[in-house]
């Protein structure tokens, strides 16, 4: 693996609109309580389609990129 | 901060969250502006974002450039003064569809007519959110406001016509749904030395979408993802364009742009006169 | 140094000039048009710019914005237009954006008299954008004074941080006379304080002695600038303690700082039992009557301010306490009056002298007005 890469979450800014839960291919992300949890990391393929429409900045792609 | 870089290098991010509502449009397509900001590398300092009043216009406030919050309406005047003053800065305004076209649509036409280089883009989200759900300009016909109670008799403006056939030399539409072609639209239009306009249809789950049984923000996204074609195959097929939302870039046709136009009355003039 | 020939309208693009205006934004009305032309000609010729706007709304934001961006600005308009100036007037104020609005007053309301002089918008100068906020207005009487005022203008909208107005009327805007333009080292040029600090330690609205250095856009210190209430940082707030701050801070910069900038002239007044308080070309009409009272034994003189506002008010308190009428003499129903009253009204008689036709008020009419009243009083 040249990175390992993680989907993160700033639950803070979270509103629960479901946007990402909605465009999310793998069904990795649910509502509970009003905000997004991230249920299923394992099944998450980094495709950044929450990343890209979540309107509050709330969930993203991190992790570290070892460089190789 | 907990996020991620673009917007660890582009936000103010202690003024986040930010106050619109859950599920609203704006945030995705602020994001598309950073990006493409991002892409183009623009310094910071360098940038000016403009904006009038209502849910768009709180935009600036959450971005690390040099922000003014104008009034309602105004904010095309306001950044053609600092345009003007010193043409050396991107100015960008980002507007809504109340602000731009029904109380700024003067402000509108005239900065398109002089092809002055600054970069228009409204969040259109068919509605005045700040002040609860009333119709605007781009309420289309029949819908539902807070102020068209019976179904609104107003016909909607089509706001890249109105910008195309004002002078604007740029300009593109996308939506919420397709950011990255929103992106992409901006960068150009940044690139763009001229008016240009860039509209990004946003989603008002709370007020335009409850008002007129749209759903839910995912919902209101998926009508954009399934509605809307790209203007490059409704050319090559036009019945793709059929009651669909066009979208993509509709017009570049670059002109003399208008603070270049002066400096050419600056470099002859100055120095002369005098008393 | 040196001698011309010219209108009132022309001396203020002169003045504004000098003091270092480089961008101009209007749209044409009579009867300040000149002023829009001469800039249009002018400002190229000193590496400035003018821009025609769509209306006198966007004329008034597009300044707001080139000072913003670091370079003074100006507009100049009439009753019309200074209506529609009214919104990004208290723009200016608020977020503490300097600029120079002139208006050369004609009748009104509404589209009024255009080519005829008033004095109407007096009130309108002070209340005229909503909410309380700090004005500043200054009335220049001749060709030379317009000169003079509109550089003052300049420096006062500098130093504090705050929109001027220019508050001409229509008789000195057209008047034709000598002007003395003076040489660039002769006059004084107050810039904006611009702050020194780094950028990260830059509080935009923060300030020591009530008016905070200004960064302009590009410079590097990037921050908000907001029309809503806001703490010194920019940003939005419903903080009750920082709107009153904020508030009480824009207003009393102003009124705290008047006699940096109370301006006014007296004549004949060590003597004088009556007094005429006249300013713009009124004040022309007053002197003379002063004059042709005097040779009638009436010990008359004349109070103008040229400060109009903040209001005057230690001057004419002053003025009120020695006198035994105050004849407020204004090509309008009693404007101006109302604030004389109020100050002077309790140490002396404050009388109206007015008229709204178009007309300018004459000395003879200010003659038949104070004559008749103190000559029959002695023939009694």
């Amino acid at each position: 693996m040249a990175s390992k890469k993680v989907l993160l979450q700033n639950i803070n800014w979270c509103k629960g609109c479901g946007v990402c839960v909605g465009f999310c291919p793998k069904q990795v992300l649910k509502i509970e309580d009003d905000k997004c949890v991230i249920a299923y990391p394992d099944k998450c393929i980094f495709c950044k389609q929450c990343e890209l429409r979540c309107p509050d900045n709330a969930i993203y792609i991190g992790g570290i990129d070892n460089g190789l | 901060m907990n996020c991620n870089e673009t917007t660890k290098n582009y936000y103010r991010v202690d003024k986040l969250p930010h106050i619109w509502c859950p599920g609203c449009g704006h945030g995705t397509l602020m994001n598309a502006v950073v990006r493409a900001v991002e892409k183009l590398q623009l310094n910071k300092d360098d940038l000016v974002i403009v904006s009038g009043i209502g849910c768009s216009s709180r935009a600036p406030g959450y971005l690390d450039f040099n922000t003014l919050h104008t009034t309602h309406g105004r904010a095309l005047a306001f950044a053609t003064g600092i345009k003007l003053a010193n043409p050396k800065l991107h100015v960008i305004v980002i507007t809504g569809d109340g602000d731009s076209s029904a109380i700024g649509g003067n402000h509108l036409i005239h900065a398109a007519r002089r092809n002055i280089d600054i970069t228009t883009i409204v969040f259109n989200n068919n509605i005045y959110g700040m002040t609860g759900g009333q119709y605007s300009p781009t309420t289309p016909y029949g819908d539902f406001a807070t102020t068209s109670a019976y179904g609104n008799i107003d016909k909607p403006f089509d706001l890249c016509s109105l910008a195309q056939g004002a002078g604007s030399t740029y300009v593109g539409r996308a939506t919420a749904y397709h950011v990255t072609l929103m992106q992409r639209l901006i960068e150009k239009a940044i690139q763009n030395k001229g008016f240009s306009f860039v509209e990004g249809l946003s989603i008002c789950p709370t007020y335009y979408g409850r008002k007129n049984k749209k759903g839910d923000a995912f919902e209101m996204h998926s009508f954009y993802k399934n509605n809307c074609v790209d203007i490059r195959v409704v050319e090559k097929t036009p019945e793709k364009g059929e009651n669909k939302i066009l979208i993509g870039e509709f017009h570049n046709d670059p002109k003399p742009e208008y603070t270049e136009s002066y400096q050419v009355i600056i470099d002859k003039f100055q120095g002369m006169g005098g008393n | 140094m040196a001698y011309k020939l010219v209108q009132g309208n022309e001396a203020c693009v002169e003045g504004a000039l000098a003091a270092g205006m480089r961008f101009f934004a209007g749209y044409p009305i009579t009867p300040s048009t000149e002023i829009a032309e001469i800039s249009s000609q002018k400002l190229p010729q000193y590496g400035g710019k003018f821009i025609q706007m769509e209306d006198e709304i966007a004329s008034m934001a597009a300044i707001i914005g080139a000072s913003l961006a670091g370079v003074k600005s100006m507009t100049a308009t009439s009753g019309p237009g200074f209506s529609l100036m009214q919104e990004n007037l208290g723009y200016a104020a608020i977020t503490e954006t300097p600029c120079v609005l002139v208006n050369v007053q004609r009748g009104g309301p509404s589209t009024g008299l255009p080519t005829l002089p008033a004095q109407g918008d007096i009130m309108q100068a002070k209340w005229g954008t909503h909410g309380d906020h700090p004005t500043v207005a200054l009335t220049p009487n001749s060709v030379q004074e317009v000169y003079e005022y509109t550089i003052k203008a300049f420096n006062i909208a500098e130093k504090f941080r705050t929109p001027v107005i220019l508050l001409m009327d229509e008789t000195v805007g057209h008047l034709r006379e000598k002007m003395l333009i003076k040489d660039p080292s002769e006059i004084e040029i107050i810039n904006r304080k611009k702050p020194t600090c780094k950028p990260e330690e830059y509080i935009a609205f923060k300030s020591d002695d009530s008016i905070p250095p200004m960064a302009a856009f590009g410079e590097g210190y990037r921050y908000h600038v907001t029309g809503l209430i806001h703490d010194e940082t920019g940003f939005p707030t419903n903080n009750s303690q920082i709107a009153d701050n904020l508030i009480r801070r824009l207003v009393g910069k102003v009124e705290n700082n008047i006699d940096d900038f109370s301006y006014y002239e007296e004549y004949k007044l060590e003597d004088a039992e009556i007094v005429i308080l006249a300013f713009g070309g009124v004040s022309r009409s007053a002197k003379s009557a002063v004059d042709k009272l005097r040779s009638k034994d009436l010990k008359v003189g004349l109070f103008r301010p040229i400060t109009m506002w903040p209001f005057l008010e230690k001057q004419i308190s002053n003025i009120a306490q020695k006198v035994e009428e105050i004849f407020v003499a204004e090509m309008n129903l009693g404007q101006y009056y109302l604030e004389v009253d109020r100050v002077a009204g309790k140490y002396c008689r404050v009388e109206k002298i007015n008229k709204v036709n178009g007309e300018l008020i004459t000395p003879d009419e200010i003659i038949s007005v104070i004559g008749g009243k103190y000559e029959l009083q002695r023939n009694n």
